[in-house]
């Protein structure tokens, strides 16, 4: 822990920038430059705060016209329903388009498996390549941080994806200045991530900020919820609780949103945009350790499928 | 990060982009994980992951590296394979730290991480002092042009916290560095190991009157003075709402490269030539009357031209030469080789063209003192050297040494895509542009990015 006394350090330089200036600027020219290389890009959103505040900042580097992009949702079948209210209310308010690719659809054509463990999230991957190829985007937007873990620290802002949408490691391409190389063969894409270089309390005090709305999950409020696995999961019907697990209501927020059979709660009371702040600064767990049951399936979850082709 | 610092703030900080030098076995896994550790940028479940790990390995202590090697290669080989990005904060300010690896990869992996940096830590270890990769180290920061360069003597523990071994080192280090252009060298004794003054000063070393590692990455002056430069705006993207309420609306998107643009500032537009003046600026949709790099902007120009992506905006009076032959240092990236006659794409800030490879004049040995090997024919994976390059249309091409956005290019493989190089355009070294036009070595005119 370090000591320092934070300084004025604005003194003397009219053309200071703040490190949110920076990185909002440093997103808006990503967005521009897929916007002028591409043919058919794409948002991918969750109604999460990395997909809204992605949203927030292509409507800025646009304005004063529309996003020149559309929408692109993986519904697990699992979504808070707050989110999908605050994802139907902003298309709207924006009149953007949104594409979903349904979970839910392909377990019930069989073309999927429900897990045993009950777990979506990682089903996502088979509908999200199969949209990306049926309605041929070629690139698609990720709210991804390399702050959220290690095999996203090694990540391209642009990243290359073959036709199957899989990523490798080995086969990046060297990203230098600020001159992203977007080429692709027919059928393959790119993933493209703005957020890149913000942490989760950058994507926070942004929020502040610009006064983003956010589903209301995000702030402290009662909910029934209960324990597995070392988390608190909201009950209802998509499979909690069973036998042993017992609803309690207790005071909680969410510092992700996801699948709800994997997307823990904390407990907190945080009902404001400044407590959550003072919350995220003081906290020693970071937000997937704290809230996802998936990365912790081994080792190298998140760079498994990641390699497969999630975002 | 203490729990008592608000909002406003939090967000008021600055931002430092730096990147790490340094080679196999002198310590630097353990000075970035000192780094991150101290400024509470390892957590609880992050630091439980790798305690767990390092006891399935059977290690007695944490292995910090794991914290930082990501990919299943590395933690099965031990070693960093590619360049991760990492994220710290002080109340000061807010650090990217480009990790690079310190094995056979380092050339271009070094480059990449370079090429965004403001500083850079080179690490050697205090028994062994200067030995070549120090040179290579130094050498492409000096190439790159990284405003700040960090020499961090580690393992002082190892040498009985010697002032005068610390004195030898930083000796012969800042002659060399300042020999090829490095223009600000900052020499620092520590122990990644131990901890002195890599967060808190040491005890052991209370000759040493300096700063620590982390204050002199908080209070090194970060940005540019966009003030010194004349203005650069290579045009994204142009912005037509046509609606009702915007019906007439032509604007210019693009982040501005360099310098300062005003409302009424006479511009130019290359490579065609065409002359306006700016008659508006948009913040992301606030007018402004002063905009300056790097700000993501709209430009609106008083007369209708035909400007598309591609083009660039300078002022008038300070507008760069274009050229279709283009000379620059290049670093090779690729296991494909660059040959002379090779076909290939050339992109500079939002414009892509072809060209073609007409000369490999030399190739640079980093380690030698800047030996020159002359016409290799071709340059393989990590190579250093000069290229001249003919292109299909004329580009607005600074010096890298005047701008590192305008003066830098990457050449791409026409047939997939494959980034194959890294280029500076114009002289490599700042000593050797120095000593050619007569002036004084580690004259620090014309330092920017």
């Amino acid at each position: 822990m370090t000591t320092v006394v934070a300084v004025d350090e604005s003194t003397g330089n009219p053309f200071a920038l703040s490190h949110l200036d920076v990185l909002e600027s440093e997103a808006v020219h990503i967005f521009r430059e897929v916007a002028g290389e591409f043919e058919r890009p794409v948002i991918l959103f969750s109604g999460g705060k990395d997909s809204i505040v992605m949203l927030h900042l292509a409507l800025k580097a646009f304005a004063p016209a529309a996003v020149p992009f559309s929408l692109l949702h993986v519904d697990t079948g699992h979504n808070f329903p707050e989110v999908l209210e605050y994802r139907d209310r902003t298309v709207a308010e924006h009149s953007l388009r949104l594409h979903v690719a349904s979970v839910q659809d392909y377990i019930d054509d069989g073309r999927l498996r429900e897990r045993p463990d009950g777990t979506r999230n990682p089903l996502q991957t088979v509908p999200l390549t199969e949209a990306i190829q049926e309605l041929r985007f070629d690139a698609v937007f990720g709210g991804g941080r390399r702050d959220e873990e290690k095999a996203r620290a090694k990540e391209r802002v642009f990243s290359l994806r073959d036709e199957f949408s899989q990523w490798d490691p080995r086969r990046q391409r060297p990203e230098l200045w600020q001159l992203y190389n977007g080429r692709h063969a027919p059928g393959e894409h790119v993933r493209v991530f703005p957020l890149s270089n913000w942490t989760e309390l950058d994507v926070w005090q942004y929020i502040a900020r610009e006064g983003i709305e956010l589903p209301e999950i995000y702030y402290a409020h009662e909910r029934e919820v209960f324990r597995r696995s070392g988390m608190w999961l909201t009950a209802g019907d998509w499979g909690g609780p069973k036998d042993g697990e017992s609803v309690e209501t207790r005071l909680i927020r969410y510092r992700t949103v996801g699948d709800m059979s994997c997307t823990g709660a904390v407990d907190s009371d945080a009902a404001t945009i400044d407590a959550v702040i003072a919350e995220i600064a003081a906290s020693r767990l970071t937000e997937r350790g704290a809230t996802r049951a998936d990365d912790k399936l081994s080792e190298a979850a998140m760079e498994d499928r990641k390699r497969e082709g999630y975002f | 990060m203490t729990t008592g610092t608000t909002a406003e703030q939090l967000s008021a900080t600055s931002l430092l982009r730096f990147a790490t030098a340094g080679s196999v076995d002198d310590g630097k896994s353990t000075l970035v994980g000192r780094l991150l550790h101290d400024s509470k940028s390892v957590l609880a479940d992050q630091l439980e992951a790798v305690e767990l790990a390092s006891a399935r390995r059977g290690q007695e202590a944490p292995d910090l590296a794991l914290l930082t090697d990501g990919l299943r290669a590395e933690r099965e080989q031990g070693i960093t394979i590619d360049v991760a990005y990492r994220y710290f904060a002080t109340p000061r300010r807010r650090f990217i730290l480009a990790d690079t690896p310190g094995h056979v990869q380092y050339t271009r992996n070094m480059v990449t991480g370079a090429s965004t940096a403001e500083l850079t830590v080179i690490l050697v270890d205090a028994r062994n002092g200067v030995v070549e990769q120090t040179r290579r180290h130094a050498a492409l920061a000096a190439l790159l042009r990284v405003p700040h360069v960090v020499l961090a003597v580690n393992k002082m523990d190892l040498a009985d916290w010697s002032e005068p071994v610390f004195a030898a080192i930083a000796e012969e280090f800042t002659a060399y560095a300042a020999s090829i252009g490095v223009p600000e060298i900052t020499t620092i004794p520590i122990s990644a190991l131990v901890g002195d003054n890599v967060v808190s000063p040491s005890a052991n070393m209370d000759w040493y009157g300096g700063p620590t590692i982390l204050e002199h990455l908080e209070t090194v002056p970060v940005g540019s003075d966009p003030g010194g430069h004349p203005a650069r705006f290579p045009v994204q993207y142009v912005i037509r709402p046509q609606t009702a309420e915007h019906p007439d609306y032509r604007g210019y998107a693009g982040q501005i490269a360099s310098g300062v643009l005003r409302v009424g500032d006479p511009v130019t537009v290359l490579p065609s030539g065409l002359t306006s003046t700016i008659s508006g600026i948009d913040v992301l949709g606030t007018p402004v009357d002063v905009a300056w790099a790097p700000q993501s902007v709209t430009l609106l120009l008083g007369d209708d031209l035909d400007v598309s992506r591609g083009d660039l905006i300078a002022p008038s009076d300070a507008a760069p030469a274009t050229t279709q032959d283009v000379e620059a240092t290049v670093c090779h990236l690729h296991e494909r080789p660059l040959k002379v006659g090779a076909r290939v794409l050339l992109k500079h800030s939002t414009r892509t063209v072809k060209a073609v490879v007409k000369r490999l004049p030399y190739r640079i040995d980093l380690t030698r003192g800047l030996e020159h090997e002359d016409e290799p024919g071709e340059f393989g994976v990590n190579d250093i050297g000069t290229v001249v390059l003919r292109t299909s249309e004329p580009l607005p091409l600074d010096a890298y040494a005047d701008s590192r956005l305008t003066g830098s290019f990457l050449l791409i493989d026409p047939a997939d895509g494959t980034t194959l190089t890294a280029g500076m355009a114009g002289e490599a070294f700042a000593a050797r542009t120095a000593t050619a036009a007569g002036d004084a070595a580690g004259d620090d005119e014309g330092w920017d990015f």
